[in-house]
């Protein structure tokens, strides 16, 4: 099943509710259904919908449509230059041959604990846009992530963008991950920006990436790592205990903090 | 009950059109129903690599993509690319560097380091080795194999 445009996948979503997923890039469904994890009776090929590709940058936003793919995003100019954070990440996700076919709202509606957009999407303050039959809506990353693989989207729901604040001079933002090898999910990783505010979001201490309150507001770095542990509570998952994972991500503080604030 | 769709598909140069069961993945469809069995199926969740194929000249994972998304794109395989003699200086580099043993990995390390030659450009030996993160061999120790394709990047000038 291939709709050609969002207002027929929507109506074919609402017919066959439960029973319907949605098919991107494929690159996490696909694994599922070859293990069995998940059997849908119908697949909503959502890649031919041209409303949901491509990258503008407006005023100061650049938006993201649900369609553009790990490696589109690593080759934009747009990216490098207004939101480097993700251009950063995208470095850190999957494989040359995944990147080539997994989208940005595959990631984002996949919310997978251990993936990398989610923790960006945090840092940057980004809002999502999901689109149903009722209408369309955006989400504020705060409070798209629920838990583990769960989001705000709704059943016969679909992502259709994302807008990023674009980075604007003296802003500055570091994206760090620690991997068992290069293009594996991380064991802790960490999206951070400094501008006005600062941000720290970690991901993969937990069910759903997490802003570190306490240790943004904190002068100096000892002080954040020591409000690093309240704010995450951390638990480990099957490869990594809780205690190495904070131990780790107060690492990854140090580095961040070190790269935030040095001058370029 | 498993539908069944007509696909029409360019592949290796050659136009063909089959009904394949919607769930049918592009690498089963290449091997079974073209017999183009080079391209090879390890771990079919994407991360060994050895399905590795060009789809409108970009190398994805031939396990993670159904045969009916192709329906319509331009289709390589290590067969293709062997054929058409894009792949023989690596091929001849292999085989001089001892880059393959078992030979289970390779059409795929082919298909994902011709990726990178097809670029006209140097990398260095770690942008190689990032290139093929997703690629497994469980013989070699990838050493000879990232030899291999630097002496075909060398040799490009
Ligand atoms: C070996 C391997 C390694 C990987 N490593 C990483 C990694 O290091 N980091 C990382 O982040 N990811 C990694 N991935 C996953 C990859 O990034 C996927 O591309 C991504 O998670 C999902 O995007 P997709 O477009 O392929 O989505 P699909 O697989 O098509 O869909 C995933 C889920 O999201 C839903 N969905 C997709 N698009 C939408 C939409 N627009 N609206 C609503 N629902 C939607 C689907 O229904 C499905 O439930 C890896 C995958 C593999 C196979
Ligand atoms: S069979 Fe496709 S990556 Fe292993
Ligand atoms: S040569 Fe045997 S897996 Fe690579």
């Amino acid at each position: 099943m291939k709709p050609r445009s969002l207002d027929e996948a929507l109506e074919v979503l609402e017919r066959h509710g439960e029973g319907a997923r949605v098919l991107a890039g494929g690159q996490s469904l696909i694994p599922s259904l070859n293990m069995r994890l998940s059997s849908p009776e119908l697949l909503v090929d959502i890649s031919s919908i041209g409303s949901l590709k491509g990258i503008t940058l407006d005023q100061d936003v650049v938006r993201i449509g649900a369609l553009v793919t790990h490696a589109e995003l690593e080759r934009s100019a747009e990216i490098a230059r207004h939101v480097p954070l993700l251009a950063e990440a995208v470095r850190h996700v999957a494989h040359p041959a995944i990147r080539n076919r997994g989208t940005l709202g595959g990631s984002l509606a996949l919310a997978d604990p251990a993936a990398e957009y989610p923790a960006c999407a945090l840092a940057l303050e980004a809002t999502i846009f999901i689109s149903g039959k009722r209408g369309e809506r955006g989400v504020k990353a705060a409070h798209f992530f629920k838990g583990l693989f769960e989001t705000d989207l709704k059943p016969g729901e679909i992502v259709t963008a994302v807008e990023v604040p674009a980075q604007l001079d003296g802003e500055r933002s570091v994206f760090l991950e620690l991997a068992r090898r290069q293009g594996d999910y991380a064991i802790v990783g960490l999206a951070a920006f400094r501008g006005a505010e600062t941000r720290f979001a970690f991901f993969n201490v937990g069910p759903k990436p997490v802003l570190a309150k306490n240790a943004a507001l904190k002068k100096s770095l000892a002080e954040a790592k020591e409000a690093l542990k309240a704010d995450l509570l951390v638990t480990g998952d099957l490869y990594t205990d809780a205690a190495t994972k904070q131990h780790l991500a107060g690492v990854l503080l140090e580095r961040a903090w070190n790269k935030l604030s040095t001058s370029h | 009950m498993e539908q069944a769709l007509d696909i029409t598909l360019t592949v290796n140069g050659v136009e063909v059109s089959r009904r394949v069961a919607a769930r049918t993945h592009l690498v089963d469809f290449l091997r079974e129903e073209l017999d183009l069995t080079g391209t090879h199926a390890g771990c079919e969740q994407g991360v060994c690599g050895a399905c590795t194929v060009r789809v409108n000249g970009d190398i994805v994972r031939g396990c993670l993509m159904l045969a009916v998304q192709a329906d319509g794109c331009r289709v390589d395989t290590v067969e293709g690319l062997s054929d058409s003699k894009e792949l023989a200086a690596l091929q001849q580099a292999f085989h001089e560097k001892n880059a393959l043993q078992c030979g289970f990995c390779t059409p795929g390390m082919l298909m994902a380091a011709q990726d990178l030659i097809k670029q006209k450009r140097p990398f260095t030996r770690e942008q190689i080795r990032a290139h093929l993160s997703g690629n497994y061999c469980r013989c070699t120790g990838y050493q000879a194999i990232v030899d291999a394709i630097e002496e075909v990047l060398d040799g490009q000038g």
